[in-house]
């Protein structure tokens, strides 16, 4: 085996990082009563972006106006400080095993511009989906999972067999 | 008793600052545990990296397992915790736009914001992506709307919509977990490896 035929990371044993992981959110449960998150500080986000730039337009809009208080920013929220940690997290461990660097990573197969634009899309409809459901992969499935919550393990399912069912079509993109 | 924060145990101002400290292990567990790469992510769809089955099982488990032996022990009360409500079409067709979106994009939200944390460009595409999906929402919000507040079933668990028992319920779950680590392991060892 070539010396550039191995993996340059090594990643924690998976059991090892999904037992903290889990351990996290029964921690989390325990202290706040409510589950982990990421899309809700995301869209905290472009509720606060739109209610700077045209205010009005977001005071009409059904949608932005349920997350808009007199008394505080969207960007006061939960979910938003949970986010910000997550970065502060990730830069800690990237950068204790020396992971941070500006990069595209994409298949060989592939140039960086069609891994963009794909990112792109995917992240377009994710953001959609994770609307829709009412929260992502961290909110949703994970957290819902661990109460054993339907929808929960509906979305679960949803995700994970429409990401099977597509993979065909994208097989290019990643072997 | 738990939840602490409801119940005063812990006083509400501290809620910030256990969120940021919650996210700083929530990030540090997915980097570490690979997830701030997409190729890796995307290896569980391809056979090749079962990563994200593993991390994601393991951890549903050991939260589940752990749940509900904390409320037999009395340390939490599994009714005080927030339920994932289920909308039913919303979850389904919701779950779906989010599987095509995952295997495009290759990130979730959590993992891309990982990414996001050691410089990747492709998930710092991906995040203005899901912003732009939000938005996209927001401003079509009223085509959405029957879909995202209709088919409601309330907070409901799967002890209620099954009509199961939950603790024979996570023992099964336990056992068809383990069984598709076995079987990932052995599709992982046919499939040709894969570096990145």
């Amino acid at each position: 085996m070539k010396n550039n035929q191995k993996n340059r990371h090594v990643y924690w044993n998976p059991y090892f990082g999904g037992f903290l992981l889990g351990i996290l959110i029964l921690f989390t449960f325990y202290i706040t009563g409510r589950g982990l998150g990421a899309s809700g500080a995301m869209k905290s986000s472009v509720v606060t972006i739109v209610d700077t730039v045209a205010p009005t337009h977001a005071e009409n809009n059904t949608y932005y106006s349920r997350f808009i208080n007199e008394e505080k920013s969207p960007m006061n929220t939960w979910l938003v400080f949970e986010a910000l940690g997550v970065l502060i997290g990730a830069f800690l461990s990237g950068g204790l095993t020396g992971r941070i660097g500006w990069r595209t990573q994409h298949s060989p197969k592939i140039t960086p511009k069609r891994r963009l634009a794909f990112a792109l899309g995917g992240g377009i409809l994710f953001g959609l989906g994770a609307q829709i459901a009412r929260g992502c992969t961290s909110g949703a499935a994970l957290s819902g999972m661990a109460v054993l919550s339907t929808g929960g393990f509906i979305t679960m399912l949803a995700i994970f067999g429409s990401a099977f069912a597509f993979a065909y079509f994208f097989r290019k993109n990643w072997i | 008793m738990g939840p602490l924060i409801p119940n005063g145990v812990i006083p509400a101002e501290w809620d910030s600052i256990i969120a940021i400290l919650i996210g700083i292990v929530f990030g540090f567990v997915l980097e570490s545990s690979g997830f701030s790469s997409s190729r890796k992510l995307a290896g569980v769809f391809y056979g090749y990296d079962f990563a994200v089955l593993k991390v994601f099982f393991t951890a549903a488990l050991v939260s589940l397992i752990g749940m509900y032996y904390m409320d037999y022990l009395g340390y939490v009360d599994i009714n005080q915790m927030y339920v994932h409500p289920t909308y039913l079409w919303g979850a389904i067709i919701g779950g779906v736009i989010m599987g095509l979106g995952f295997v495009t994009g290759g990130f979730c939200p959590g993992t891309s914001l990982c990414a996001v944390a050691i410089g990747k460009i492709d998930a710092i595409v991906y995040v203005v992506g899901i912003m732009i999906g939000v938005f996209i929402f927001s401003e079509l919000f009223v085509l959405f709307q029957p879909l995202y507040e209709g088919s409601f079933l309330g907070n409901i668990t799967l002890e209620d919509s099954l009509g199961v028992n939950p603790y024979w319920f996570v023992f099964i779950f336990t056992i068809i977990a383990i069984v598709s680590f076995v079987i990932s392991d052995m599709i992982r060892k046919r499939n040709k490896k894969i570096f990145y």
